[in-house]
């Protein structure tokens, strides 16, 4: 092995410019697949913490007829939780209704919560600050699209529990930056008092918020939704970008292993005086295979060994300025933050080089194969084809 | 081990196919080479000089008959074995040299040793001592390219004789070189034969070879016609 290792590296310094093109190329492969999944990685990260900080919390106990996807649901979907009070639980209050800006009509999900909470990152301090007789937050988004700003009042109507039609003005007591949009597009928050009051829906909730402490029990009427599987959608949806994204990086990896194949193909043809020197001077065909193999799996150590020299820098600057995001992509509906940072964990890294090193060998070998079957003496004559 | 046998070849014959047919390039061959003999297997393109010392090095075996080298058959040898044999008991010198481009002189002659699995220390002993028999110390760190035919065909007669073989199989050696480098080569050689009693065995139809070889073997059609033992008036020229 390390005799195979030294003459490895003696031919491909031997054979110049044609083994650096090789090696280039597979470095460039090699970085780009780790900047890919360091930025998809990121993205995850960054979209897992905002998801928990600004709507999932440690979980979510939903009433059981509660159907995130339906809002029809949301006319039953309500209830009091026995003892919810001495649990570490936010409780959220989900009604439909329809507000008025501008002589326009739109419909909306109000969202009552409890303005001491601490659980989300949402800054409910503002509605208990706010003097308004009915303060209300909004989201970045719903305040661009409505046009909204701070202190705006804006008329609101909503139907109490029994079906009855009322109305008011609300005041946009604060307007908060988040990336999640499943808390801001079409959405208004109130005062969970608030809004109990205006519905006659006293201490009802359609969905509780757990917090760090909380330990869930079974309740009846009520199903819990882990943090887990309220990230899981998340993480599928961005896993799935990860696989299209792996297209790219795969054309590029299969345009340097072709470049690998091809040059161990050139130069068996090339060099079988070579081989039948080495036959001859007592090594076996499988030393030789060997020996051809190990060539082309080097090209991936001097990619990984070049990749590092220049890649490592590129991609720890990439990771501290972060990848601006276009601002469309903010419209897409799901976690993105303005500027994502990859992230480069030990298992990328070393799962990459094992890929690309793997991947380098086994189409150095598939063309080296060749030279256990040849004769020897044709081979030290060249007479091969 | 004055008359002991290291090469017997016992009713050899080597047959190769040919489109639907067969060529038969060596017929009923016997002979036997005793250690230290400088011996040539002379004849005409086509006689099955190279045949013969491709099979006596292993690299090919016979169709029928038997080829014994140290005491091993040819044709009884897996591939494994076979390198081992050429690895430790024979060297080859070509027409062409064959010298490895992208190594040095030292690392070309060096090269059979690492397969040994000789120490750095050692090998560098050895290598420059081989390197000292052709006369080529000053030029370990030259590339091939940078070296005239005659110096090559050193270098690969280092090569072949650094690791102290009982045989050196010589296929033309002289082919490629002028008459003034032919026999340098050859005196290089034949002092190497007689200081460490290798078995030098050559295939060639030139006659300088000739003038040096203690044996001339002749080949013709693939059977042996002649095989005489030369009695030169001077050993030294």
């Amino acid at each position: 092995m390390k005799l195979a290792f030294q003459l490895a590296y003696k031919n491909l310094m031997g054979a110049g410019l044609r083994t650096w093109l090789n090696v280039i190329v597979l470095s460039f492969a090699f970085v780009l697949i780790i900047f890919y999944n360091g930025l998809i990685d990121g993205w995850n990260k960054q979209a897992s913490v905002d998801g928990i900080k600004w709507e999932y919390g440690y979980g979510q106990l939903r009433h059981a007829d509660y159907d995130p996807m339906d809002p029809f649901t949301l006319q039953d979907a309500h209830g009091v939780l026995p003892g919810a009070s001495s649990q570490s639980l936010t409780p959220v209050l989900i009604s439909q209704a329809t507000i008025y800006p501008q002589g326009r009509m739109m419909s909306i999900a109000l969202k009552g919560i409890d303005a001491k909470q601490a659980t989300l990152k949402l800054p409910t301090n503002l509605l208990s600050e706010s003097k308004a007789d009915i303060p209300a937050i909004i989201g970045k988004r719903m305040a661009t699209s409505l046009n909204l700003e701070v202190g705006e009042e804006i008329l609101m109507r909503w139907r109490d529990k029994n079906g009855t039609f009322d109305a008011a003005n609300i005041t946009i007591a604060g307007i908060f930056d988040s990336h999640v949009p499943t808390i801001d597009a079409g959405q208004i928050w109130i005062p969970i008092d608030e809004l109990w009051q205006m519905t006659g829906l006293e201490n009802h909730a359609t969905m509780y918020i757990a917090g760090a402490g909380y330990e869930y029990k079974a309740a009846p009427g009520w199903k819990f939704e882990s943090q887990k599987s309220l990230l899981q959608e998340l993480t599928d949806i961005i896993e799935m970008k990860k696989v299209s994204g792996s297209i790219m990086y795969g054309l590029l990896m299969t345009i340097a292993l072709l470049a690998i194949f091809d040059t161990q193909v050139l130069s068996i043809f090339r060099r079988q005086r070579e081989i039948g020197t080495y036959i001859a001077m007592g090594m076996t065909r499988w030393q030789v295979v060997s020996l051809f193999t190990m060539e082309g799996s080097m090209y991936s150590f001097m990619a990984t060994i070049l990749g590092a020299i220049y890649g490592i820098p590129l991609l720890l600057f990439l990771a501290w300025k972060g990848i601006g995001m276009p601002a469309a992509s903010q419209e897409m509906g799901i976690i993105v933050a303005d500027r994502i940072h990859p992230v480069y964990g030990l298992g990328l890294v070393l799962g990459t080089v094992l890929l690309v090193v793997a991947a380098s060998t086994i189409v150095s070998f598939l063309p080296s194969r060749k030279i256990a079957k040849m004769n020897p003496i044709d081979a030290l004559k060249g007479k091969l084809q | 081990m004055a008359n002991e046998n290291i090469i017997t070849i016992k009713n050899l014959t080597k047959r190769f196919p040919v489109g639907n047919g067969e060529f038969t390039a060596l017929k009923e061959i016997n002979l036997g080479f005793e250690k230290g003999e400088f011996a040539g297997i002379v004849g005409p393109s086509g006689s099955g000089k190279t045949t013969l010392l491709n099979i006596i090095g292993s690299l090919d075996s016979p169709s029928e008959g038997q080829a014994i080298v140290m005491g091993k058959r040819i044709s009884e040898l897996s591939h494994k074995e076979s390198a081992m044999l050429r690895n430790k008991y024979i060297g080859f010198i070509f027409q062409v040299y064959n010298l490895l481009p992208v190594y040095t002189v030292y690392e070309n002659v060096e090269f059979s040793l690492i397969l040994q699995k000789i120490g750095a220390p050692e090998r560098k002993k050895m290598v420059m001592e081989a390197l000292e028999w052709v006369g080529l110390q000053d030029m370990a760190n030259k590339k091939p390219s940078k070296l005239s035919g005659g110096e090559g065909q050193r270098v690969a007669i280092a090569r072949a004789m650094v690791k102290k073989p009982m045989i050196v199989l010589a296929d033309e050696p002289t082919a490629n070189l002028d008459a003034k480098n032919a026999h340098a080569i050859m005196q290089t050689m034949k002092n190497l034969n007689k200081e460490l009693k290798t078995t030098f065995l050559f295939s060639t139809h030139d006659e300088k070879v000739m003038s040096y070889l203690d044996r001339i073997i002749y080949l013709d059609d693939g059977k042996v016609v002649k095989d005489e033992m030369i009695t030169h008036k001077t050993e030294s020229r």
